[in-house]
């Protein structure tokens, strides 16, 4: 960016924390050069929030920062940081971070008379300029009420100090105690008025969940929600995650279920990438069995994939699977597909969503299970886990990760009515339920819904075999919808049906053949029969002509004889012959 | 117990007396603190002491080693314990006391 547009910029100058998540809900950091207010109960991260954007300022930005001490000595603050993986005295002896511990003891201390707190201000400043800092904690300044009795003093020096960072042009946390029914519990919030961050450490049902809010930021911009944030052995990091929007693109690819036969009735191909897909159904359907085809199916193609278990341990999912003849053991060493298995109860619902977030953010999966969904539901009321799907969906969407749900149905309620709430938040939804009929229980698989996919309409019988699942159409018919045993005896009274049309038809194919071949036979006899009197009549027809002849020259004689003598001779000829 | 007890026991503990004054500049706190002292020290201690004054605005430093946030501070290094006062020692009772040259009654 050139300087002239940055000057044009009114936006405020801004100091990247470092923090994951929060630079993005404040838009780019603290406002530089003024003093932030962090407050919160004992115990909600102040202290480790104003360390890590000071070690973040020393590592990243190239800042280099002073923290002032007043609850934790230099040996302590050192000591805790190292399990962050930072090391404070090596930063120190850097130059790079300066570390002053000021101890405030009310019982050591006498006062008389005019004092003012130019020590504190002394101290700061020499350990500002000795090292360039760029950045300063004060942590926690309220510990100084405690220390001196005139709090008018007290007030009046707080006062000037804030306004001695601003003009020393130094990026500054402050920290302090959150008071009852006020951010502070000595009123810092009238002097530091630039940006205030509030941290909040509630606990609900058992379950934890820390909470970050930018109260207020002067000139800026900024997410207005209740964050939830994570302490970790990486530190602390914020979620962002209710300001993504419906703006996730679609893509046209599609992904193959694993299942050949689900892919056929999914218009050949399967899902589309980057889509949601609920697999519900009672317990003991088959959801983890297809979830595993499916994470199977991308391993193949050498996709990523992360399976987040929350009812059972990857050891007994992958043993499990195995009777099935899916190996899901190369892939895990492979690093190919990555388990994580937490209990539900063991954090609360944000917290889980920061966990996912996290791992997804680290592994970059293309396809994510969820085995099931049906633990996190119960930890909140029905708005709390919307929201929390909605934003996970979202966020699964916007990096055109496929994602599959299991849910868990309970006997006896309807399946479509308890999911009612979260199917509509995805985008295919395949149905598996236990068929009752004979004396006996079938797997039927059916897809309520595929959105942007032709798919089929008919229920399948699923079966497991130990090389996997396995769908058969189901019959229906005049007997109702058959499925098992029922199934198999029916195809095979249709099969013998089918050898008896088929012998009638060969039978009616050789009484057609010996019709043919008598017929044949009896043209053969006609003809014989016919050339024989032929034949017959031939010869009488020429020995007829030859009488004829014979007569002919007979009367030629007799004609001759008559104009000779008398002629009696022919007539007695032509009786004869009359005969 | 009357004052003057009070500087003979502590006269038997330590012969000398070693008092900083910290300041911060030539500001009216710090030259008014710094009168009072004398004026305290030469009416109590009658010579068996050493007034050391620090500039911390010369030598920031310093501040650290004695736990320095207020402007005006008198420290008692010895003798034993450690005493620190604040303020500009206007009030010379309290300046007694916080020098345990009198009793907290």
């Amino acid at each position: 960016m050139s300087k002239a547009s940055e000057r044009d910029r009114p936006a405020l100058a801004k100091s990247r924390t470092g923090i994951r998540g929060l630079d993005e809900i404040t838009f780019g950091g603290l406002p530089r050069g003024r003093p932030t207010l962090v407050c919160g109960r004992a115990g909600c991260g102040k202290t480790l929030f104003s360390v890590e954007f000071l070690i973040h300022g020393v590592i990243d930005y190239d800042e280099p920062g002073v923290f002032v001490a007043f609850e934790e000595t230099e040996e302590d603050l050192t000591k805790n940081v190292a399990s962050l993986g930072y090391d404070l005295a090596e930063l120190c002896r850097r130059k790079k971070l300066t570390i002053d511990y000021i101890r405030v003891e009310r019982s050591e201390i006498e006062e008389t008379g005019e004092y003012d707190l130019e020590g504190l201000f002394v101290r700061l400043g020499h350990a500002i300029d000795s090292i360039g800092a760029k950045r300063v904690v004060l942590d926690t300044i309220e510990a100084i009420f405690s220390g001196f009795q005139n709090t008018n003093i007290l007030r009046a020096e707080l006062r000037r100090l804030f306004r001695w960072l601003k003009d020393k042009g130094v990026t500054a946390v402050i920290t302090a105690e959150q008071g009852d029914g006020t951010l502070t519990r000595h009123g810092l919030e009238e002097y530091v008025s630039d940006c205030v961050i509030l941290l909040d450490h509630r606990v609900r049902d058992q379950i934890s969940t820390r909470r970050l809010r930018v109260v207020k930021y002067r000139g800026s911009s900024h997410g207005t929600n209740e964050y939830p944030f994570l302490i970790d052995e990486q530190g602390i990091s914020v979620l962002p995650i209710t300001s993504l929007g419906l703006d996730h693109k679609a893509s046209s690819e599609r992904v193959s279920t694993g299942i050949d036969s689900l892919d056929q009735m999914l218009g050949g191909k399967g899902f589309y990438r980057g889509t949601s897909i609920l697999l519900s159904g009672t317990a003991g359907t088959g959801k983890t069995s297809i979830a595993a085809h499916f994470v199977d199916a991308a391993c193949r193609r050498g996709e990523r994939c992360v399976y987040f278990s929350s009812e059972e341990s990857p050891a007994q999912v992958t043993r499990n699977l195995r009777s099935i003849g899916l190996d899901l053991e190369p892939w895990i060493k492979k690093g190919l597909l990555h388990f994580d298995a937490t209990r539900p109860n063991f954090n609360g619902l944000e917290m889980h969503l920061l966990r996912i977030h996290k791992l997804i953010d680290q592994i970059k999966p293309t396809i994510a299970v969820f085995d099931p969904l049906s633990g996190y539901l119960t930890l909140g009321d029905s708005l709390e886990v919307k929201s929390m799907l909605t934003r996970l969906l979202d966020y699964l969407k916007g990096r055109q990760i496929t994602s599959i749900f299991n849910s868990l149905v309970e006997g006896g309620h309807s399946e479509l009515q308890s999911e009612i709430g979260v199917s509509s938040l995805m985008d295919s939804w395949i149905l598996l339920r236990n068929l009752e009929h004979n004396g006996e229980r079938n797997r039927g698989l059916f897809i309520l819904k595929a959105r942007g996919i032709a798919h089929s309409n008919q229920i399948r019988e699923f079966i497991l075999t130990d090389h996997g699942v396995e769908l058969k159409d189901v019959y229906v018919g005049t007997e109702g919808v058959l499925t098992g045993s029922a199934r198999a005896a029916q195809e095979a009274r249709e099969k013998a049906a089918a050898q008896l049309r088929r012998e009638a038809t060969e039978r009616k194919k050789r009484e057609l053949e010996r019709k043919r071949r008598a017929l044949d036979a009896q043209i053969v006899a006609l003809r014989t029969q016919f050339e024989t009197e032929a034949e017959e009549l031939q010869k009488e027809i020429s020995l007829e002509a030859a009488r004829e002849q014979v007569l002919e020259t007979e009367r030629l004689q007799m004609a001759q004889l008559r104009s000779g003598n008398g002629g009696t001779k022919p007539r007695r000829e032509r009786n004869g012959k009359g005969a | 117990m009357s004052v003057t007890k009070a500087r003979k026991n502590s006269e038997t503990q330590s012969d000398k007396w070693i008092l900083r004054l910290y300041v911060a500049g030539q500001t009216p706190k710090c030259i008014a603190a710094f009168a009072n002292l004398k004026k305290i020290c030469a009416e109590y201690l009658d010579g068996h002491y050493q007034i050391e004054i620090i500039d911390l605005l010369e030598n920031p430093q310093l501040a650290r080693g004695d736990q320095i946030i207020a402007i005006p501070t008198l420290v008692r290094n010895l003798p034993e314990p450690m005493r620190k006062i604040i303020g500009d020692l206007s009030n010379t009772e309290k300046v007694l006391i916080g020098l345990d040259l009198r009793s907290r009654t």
